[in-house]
């Protein structure tokens, strides 16, 4: 097969969409007012802008659109949703539950609670498959405990967690619950009032729209103090002049995705199964990392025994298809993934992981194309790994079982 | 990710020099570990002179831990054991023009696999040379000690 470029890091962001950027267009050429103003020019953006609220709150099932402010990012409206409640309800308790598997921007707010602002957090340990523990859930809310902040699905390895499930043993105990809803908005059906969720953060590159927008839900009744102070934009809750092309991108986006889940999910879904099971056959000594159902629809992640991710990833970059890895190497520090750690990899597996996840755009010729190049490219880095020599000479054991 | 390695980092590791094993070695020395995700392996053919004739590497690691590897080989070819010693981390990097910090630590494991494997060498051989330590970071040891 010819050389392809294939884009297999959807977790990790995607391209905006046409239709996207066709409806963004005029707010960044000709519909430059500012919603603040008072003229007519600005009351287009005003209207943009509670049109884009207003298909957030539909797309997430949200009774009122006053429920939806938007934010600078995913990560922001992790960090407001944390230390906003640690802020209001410091007069009920000083005690946060979570899990051990949250991205970074929930996992280093909280160390900044506990180490700085003098709160406690809980982290939950998961099972095998990254599913948090619901006893253990069960077991740690106290009276002290004000917020449970759990990932919807995971973004590494792609576990979709039992929402309603957490939902009822939270409000059980008159606790609120955040969810980090980043990876899961699009993919998976998401209802606040359904699925009985109080804070729900979003971000907008995820499914098509621009970087750097994002949303908090907050439903109706929780405390939520002002997280940035200035003008009265976002009712006074989260002062800057809105950011009204990425705020109109976010609406449209999140209303195309919502709309053409099902239908998309109808091809995404045994794409991934193919991509699974090919490389369950044709690569040994291939783990796959996350659960096979109750799985982001587009995603894979697998560990290679005897390789290590970052060589993985470049030799894949120089046939043309993006992925990512958990590896230490990809994370900048000694440690793999505190995902994979807290699943259970021994260090030499975690190492190996690959994360590919596929996305609206992506075929059958791409699935086609990875099959073609990536079991060679996780042979020969085999062939220069000492620990697979030591292997094939029988002196060690794998920890992978062939298949 | 690509673009933070230079240019003979990316030669080196998409085409790496002196790969592979090597039957009846004169010395073999294995440092690293998997857990902190980089291995190598460093074999050598050192003839009666004391000169290095042939060196092969194995490695398990990020780009930068193949590219040090590989040019590590190509720098002690053809020199004494002595002369090998005296080849640095800091030389195999700038062979290398430059590595980006975090990845600094790769050519200091590269510079222990030749160590070791020079250790070996003497050790089967009964030569001495001088200033050699004794590898730390043996995999042998690591394995010994596996929570
Ligand atoms: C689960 C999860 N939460 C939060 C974020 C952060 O979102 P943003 O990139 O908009 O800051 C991400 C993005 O990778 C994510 O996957």
């Amino acid at each position: 097969m010819e050389q392809r470029f294939v884009y297999a890091d959807h977790s990790a962001t995607t391209g905006v969409r046409p239709e996207v950027l066709e409806a963004m267009l005029p707010y960044l050429k000709e519909e430059y007012g500012n919603p603040s103003s008072i003229y007519k020019k600005a009351r287009s953006a005003k209207e943009a802008l509670e049109k884009a609220r207003g298909q957030v709150a539909k797309a997430i099932g949200a009774k009122n659109t006053t429920e939806v402010f938007f934010t600078g990012s995913g990560t922001e409206a992790d960090n407001w949703a944390l230390k906003g409640i640690f802020e209001a309800y410091a007069n009920k308790g000083n005690h946060i539950i979570t899990t051990a598997v949250e991205h970074h921007a929930i996992l280093h707010t909280c160390d900044y609670l506990e180490k700085v602002r003098g709160a406690k957090i809980t982290y939950l340990p998961v099972d095998a498959e990254g599913f948090v523990k619901l006893d253990e859930l069960e077991k740690s809310i106290t009276d002290e405990t004000i917020l449970v902040s759990i990932i919807a699905a995971n973004n590494e390895i792609g576990t979709i967690n039992p929402i309603e499930e957490i939902s009822r043993i939270c409000h059980e105990k008159g606790v609120l619950l955040h969810i980090d809803a980043v990876q899961a908005i699009g993919n998976i059906p998401i209802d606040v009032e359904a699925m009985g969720i109080d804070l729900l953060s979003i971000s907008a590159h995820k499914f098509y729209a621009p970087k750097g927008v994002g949303a908090l839900y907050v439903r109706k009744g929780v405390r939520l103090p002002s997280f940035i102070h200035g003008g009265d934009q976002e009712r006074k809750k989260r002062a800057a002049t809105e950011n009204i092309p990425g705020i109109v991108g976010m609406g449209v986006a999140i209303e195309l995705a919502v709309n053409e889940m099902e239908e998309r999910n109808k091809t995404l879904i045994p794409l991934r199964d193919r991509l699974i099971r090919e490389i369950e056959e044709k690569i040994p000594f291939a783990k796959l990392n996350g659960p096979r159902e109750k799985r982001l629809p587009g995603h894979v992640n697998f560990s290679f025994e005897f390789i290590e991710g970052e060589s993985l990833l470049l030799l894949l970059d120089m046939a043309g298809i993006c992925a990512s890895s958990g590896s230490a190497c990809t994370s900048g520090s000694l440690d793999p993934s505190h995902v994979l750690m807290a699943i259970g990899l021994p260090h030499e597996i975690a190492h190996g992981s690959l994360r590919l996840t596929l996305g609206r755009e992506n075929t059958e010729e791409d699935v086609d194309y990875i099959m073609e190049k990536l079991p060679p490219i996780v042979e020969r880095l085999r062939e220069m790994s000492p620990l697979y020599e030591d292997f094939v000479n029988g002196n060690v054991q794998p920890i992978i079982m062939k298949k | 990710m690509a673009m933070m390695y230079s240019e003979k980092v990316m030669d080196h590791f998409m085409n790496p020099r002196n790969m592979g094993e090597m039957e009846d070695a004169s010395g073999v020395g294995t440092v690293g570990n998997a857990k902190c995700g980089d291995i190598m392996r460093i074999f050598l053919k050192v003839d009666e002179d004391g000169i290095i004739q042939d060196v092969k590497f194995k490695t398990f690691g990020c780009g930068a831990a193949v590219a040090t590897s590989s040019m590590a080989t190509e720098m002690i070819i053809g020199k004494t054991v002595q002369q090998a010693l005296e080849v640095t981390n800091k030389a195999v990097m700038e062979a290398l023009d430059g590595l980006p910090p975090v990845k600094v630590h790769c050519s200091l494991l590269a510079e222990q696999a030749i160590h070791a494997a020079l250790w070996d060498y003497a050790k089967k051989n009964n030569v001495t040379i001088e200033g050699l330590e004794p590898p730390v970071d043996d995999i042998e040891e690591i394995v010994g000690d596996e929570e």
